[in-house]
This record gives structure tokens, C-alpha cells and sequence, in this order.
């Protein structure tokens, strides 16, 4: 633990970032030594948002906990949900129905691109751009009508459920989703002009924040983050679940590494997002949303794992299970942590003023990292 | 070589700054675009679909009966321990004690409206309302009795 005000004995000076600031995005405590404007250290503390999930979900049954998780990265909490709802599933060896994944694997791709939407939106806002951040709303507003409409909430769903979903998709479902394409794919190029091909942008972004494909892989980070260094981790690709093996579509690598790189990642994942809602929105197969499960669901002694792709890279769920109705124990691997560990690394030697572009790109949601 | 360098790009961010500008340009002459909406103003005009997840209800029909036979499987559903149920004993015509609910209690200040206990229902006594302003000046008040006053269990409901 280092001083948290004042100087240290070389002449550095120690700052405060947070954990009240508008650039951490939450109540991230960054404790920064800068010498005159170069960053020497970043320390993040953690710990001002803990809600200790993980012990909570020891008291809850198999479907309860489920809602939980919406709380942790609620920028994914569809993609949340369904890690869990997946990993009791493997321990039940229940069958999910074909329609059940086709809803489920829609609705993964719908919060990918809301959350990378917000993120867009925010990561202009961080570099001082504020009109973007409303452009990006605009279109997440669309889906998150859509989610309303379908799951009853706009941002905690609890929709997935061990055996399927918890209700059929809305009859209007298919028609708002298509019209959520057009619109997007009529926007889409207000992005490229309003931030990417901006020269302010460019200059602040390109060759800041550089993470070699060793060093991502070392720091555990995964999703966006470790695909703008060229390193394949994309667990759709790689242990595909559900319906993604049947599914056409590429995995985006970057090769630069530095921020640029993963904003490229995240902008041409939204259209790849797209890609995979356009294969599958006319093909939702007839049958039922929910497969048959007993009242009270009860795990096989055992260890089980699942992990799946959210918007910001693995999450893993892990039950230990003792035979009872509730877990014995549940670990939840969030992606957040991990991308975070590699800020130090990435910011040593850069500007101050380069860190919270830095931090944007890493698209940190807290309560995520601090569970 | 240098200066022509540096010219050529001082063109490109320029323009790149005019190209972005113009998008706000045509945002700010084309006013129909826009799609915020005035919210306390439209509260009249706002419509909500019909699962949206506002605030746990008891379904009550004309002659003030409602279909919840007290078996707790909602109370038991949930996570956080929003929903009490009370049971009393009504005496049946024919001279049988018959199990009721006598109140249905029901915190709003815990709920999450995560929906596991109107899934859980056997007889769909329970729905989601689609109300959404939910402050009160007193915390008391956000704890509900569902089940109206005098109100008792449909015929044939079991």
C-alpha cells in the first residue's frame, strides 16, 4: 500500500484519481505517481462497490441466483445470465430447445451491441466529444425498446432461465429487431465520420497504450481488449456454445495493440454483431422457449464450469455443488479484473493525460471487476 | 518532401473536422431526427408494453375476487424475500376448515421485479403492473397488501 497524498522521496508526485470522477466510469480508485507529466505507477484500489455476489448466491437457489448476475456487468447482463443459466444446465444435462438458443444467442448479439454502443458513446465523451455519446443512445434506445418489449426490462432482464427463457419472444419482436438493422446500418457511417476518422481522435488514440500480444495473454486479458493485440480468444470461436458453431461469422483481430486498435475491434464487432442477428432473425425455428425442468432444481455433486463471450471478453461461472438445491460455492471469472491489471503496464511512461483514453478503450464496467 | 508532408496532412484533419461537423450541421437543421422525449410532459401519452416489469399486482375481477389459494410457491420463489404470505383458516359451508390467505404482504422497497414469482404461480393470482414511479416520502408506504379488503378466493380455484 503506498502513500495516497503527498510526494514520495524521488520527487514524484502521488495523485488521486476517483473514486469519485467522471472518467472512471464508477467508483474505480486509481492511485497515480506521476513525475511531472509521466506516469510512473498506476495502483488501482478496489473495493468501494463490493456486494460480495458470490456469498449471496451461496444462499440462493438455482434459479434464483440467476438475477444476481444481471448486477455484476450490466452493460451484459443478457450474456451474464446465460453464462449461468448454461453452466446449471450442463450440471442437469438438460437439453435446451433449438428455439430457446436462437432467442438466446439473439439476444447476446442485441446486448453486445448496446453495450459496445454505450461504450462508443462514452469513450468519445472520455476524449471530450460529447455529441457522440447521444448519437450512440439514440440507437441503443432501439434495443433496449426491444428488450422491454420481449424481456419486461430495459437493462436487468433475469430472462434466461436453467432450461430456456422465461417467456416467448414478443410477436413483434421480429419486425422491431429488422427495423433495428436498418437503422443501424443507416447510422453506422455517423460513427466513422463524427470519431473515427477524426484527426483529434486519431492522434490521441494511435501508438497510446501499447500492449503486446505476450503481455495481454499474461495479464489474462480477453475479449476487445486482448483481440486489438492480436491474440484469438474469442470463446465463440474457440468452445463454442449453444448455436455459434453453426453460425457464420468472423472473429475480429487487430494486430497494433495500442487504443486505436481496440476501438477498431469494438466498432467492427458491432457489425459483425449484426451479421449474426441478420442470419438468425428470419430462421427462429418453431417449438418450445423452455425446456421441461423439475420445480426444484438440484446439481449433481460436482465441480462445473462455463464460460462464455460477453461484450467485454470471459466470463466463467463455477459451481461447486455438495447435491443441494443451493451451490456450495460459486466463483465468478469477470473480464473487467483482468483487462484492468494490464492498465499499469500499458501506462507506464505515457502522459497523464493519455491515461483516461487508456482506461476507455479497456471498456471498464465496476461493478463487474469488484463483484 | 517534409513541408509537402506536412501540409497534406494538416488538409486531411481539417477536413476530417468538416466532415464531422457537418453531421452536426445536419442534426441541428433536421429537427424531426430527433427523438428525445419530453418525460414528466408525456406521462399522459407514455405507453408501455405489456411485460413490462413495474411493480408485483394481484389480479382482483369485478365481484373482488382473486385466484391466490396462499400455497407461498411466489414467496418461496423469491430471492430476496419480498413477499409474506399470511394464512388464516375460512370454515367452509360444510363445516370444513379450508386454508386462505389473510394477507398477501409484499415489500416494494426489495423487490427487484426479476419475474420468478409470477412464473412460479400455479393459478396466475399474480402479474407485473406496468407503473413505474414508485417514490414515496415515507418508506412505510412501500410496503403493499395485495389482496384487497374483503376480497376473497374465486370458485373453483385450487
Amino acid at each position: 500500500m503506498v502513500e495516497e497524498i503527498g510526494s514520495t522521496a524521488d520527487g514524484n508526485i502521488i495523485l488521486n484519481v476517483g473514486p469519485q470522477h467522471p472518467a472512471t466510469h464508477g467508483v474505480l480508485h486509481l492511485v497515480i505517481t506521476i513525475n511531472g507529466e509521466t506516469i510512473q505507477k498506476v495502483e488501482p484500489h478496489l473495493g468501494y462497490i463490493h456486494r460480495s455476489i458470490e456469498k449471496m448466491c451461496e444462499s440462493l437457489t438455482y434459479r434464483q441466483f440467476i438475477y444476481v448476475t444481471s448486477r455484476m456487468d450490466y452493460l451484459s447482463s443478457h450474456i451474464n445470465n446465460h453464462a449461468c443459466a448454461l453452466c446449471v444446465e450442463k450440471g442437469l444435462q438438460i437439453e435446451v430447445p433449438l428455439r430457446a438458443q436462437v432467442i438466446r444467442v439473439l439476444m447476446d448479439e442485441l446486448t453486445r451491441i448496446a453495450s459496445h454502443e454505450l461504450w462508443w458513446g462514452a469513450m468519445a465523451m472520455d476524449l471530450g466529444a460529447f455529441t457522440p455519446f447521444f448519437h450512440a443512445f439514440r440507437e441503443r434506445e432501439a434495443i433496449n425498446d426491444i428488450m422491454e418489449e420481449t424481456c419486461g426490462a430495459r437493462l436487468t432482464m433475469n430472462y434466461m432461465v436453467p432450461g430456456g427463457v422465461m417467456q416467448d419472444i414478443h410477436p413483434n419482436f421480429q419486425k422491431r429487431v429488422k427495423e433495428f438493422i436498418a437503422l443501424f446500418k443507416s447510422k453506422v457511417s455517423e460513427y466513422n465520420e463524427l470519431v473515427t476518422g477524426n484527426i483529434i481522435f486519431q492522434n490521441r488514440m494511435k501508438g497510446v497504450g501499447n500492449l503486446s500480444a505476450a503481455d495481454a495473454i499474461s495479464f489474462g486479458c480477453t475479449g476487445p481488449t486482448a483481440r486489438g493485440s492480436g491474440v484469438s480468444c474469442d470463446i465463440r470461436k474457440l468452445y463454442p456454445y449453444e448455436i455459434y458453431d453453426t453460425i457464420n461469422f468472423e472473429e475480429i483481430l487487430e494486430t497494433e495493440g495500442d487504443s486505436f486498435a481496440r476501438y477498431m475491434v469494438r466498432v467492427r464487432e458491432m457489425s459483425q454483431s449484426i451479421s449474426i442477428i441478420e442470419q438468425l432473425i428470419d430462421n427462429i425455428p418453431e417449438g418450445d422457449f423452455q425446456a421441461k425442468t423439475k420445480a426444484v432444481l438440484k446439481l449433481p455433486k460436482g465441480e462445473f464450469y462455463q464460460r462464455v463471450e460477453t461484450a467485454r471478453g470471459d466470463f466463467g461461472v463455477y459451481i461447486v455443488s455438495e447435491g443441494g438445491t443451493t451451490p456450495y460455492r460459486i466463483k465468478f471469472r469477470s473480464p473487467g479484473f483482468s483487462n484492468l491489471s494490464a492498465l499499469d503496464h500499458m501506462a507506464r511512461g505515457s502522459k497523464l493525460g493519455d491515461l483516461v483514453a487508456m482506461m476507455g478503450t479497456l471498456d471498464l464496467v465496476i461493478p463487474d471487476i469488484d463483484r | 518532401m517534409f513541408i509537402l508532408k506536412y501540409i497534406k496532412e494538416v488538409y486531411s484533419g481539417l477536413k476530417s473536422l468538416v466532415v464531422g461537423l457537418r453531421r452536426t450541421l445536419y442534426y441541428f437543421s433536421h429537427h424531426k431526427e430527433i427523438i428525445t422525449q419530453q418525460y414528466p410532459d408525456n406521462r399522459d401519452t407514455l405507453v408501455f408494453p405489456d411485460r413490462f416489469k413495474g411493480e408485483v399486482v394481484m389480479v382482483h375481477d369485478d365481484k373482488n375476487e382473486h385466484a391466490c389459494t396462499g400455497c407461498t410457491a411466489c414467496e418461496l420463489a423469491c430471492p430476496n424475500a419480498t413477499i409474506k404470505i399470511i394464512t388464516k383458516f375460512d370454515i367452509t359451508p360444510e363445516g370444513k376448515k379450508k386454508k386462505a390467505i389473510d394477507k398477501f404482504v409484499y415489500h416494494l422497497e426489495l423487490c427487484t421485479m426479476c419475474n420468478l414469482c409470477v412464473v412460479a404461480c400455479p393459478t396466475d393470482a399474480i402479474k407485473m403492473a406496468q407503473t413505474f414511479e414508485h417514490s414515496v416520502y415515507n418508506r412505510a408506504e412501500l410496503t403493499k397488501i395485495l389482496n384487497k379488503p374483503d376480497s376473497k378466493i374465486r370458485d373453483g380455484v385450487e
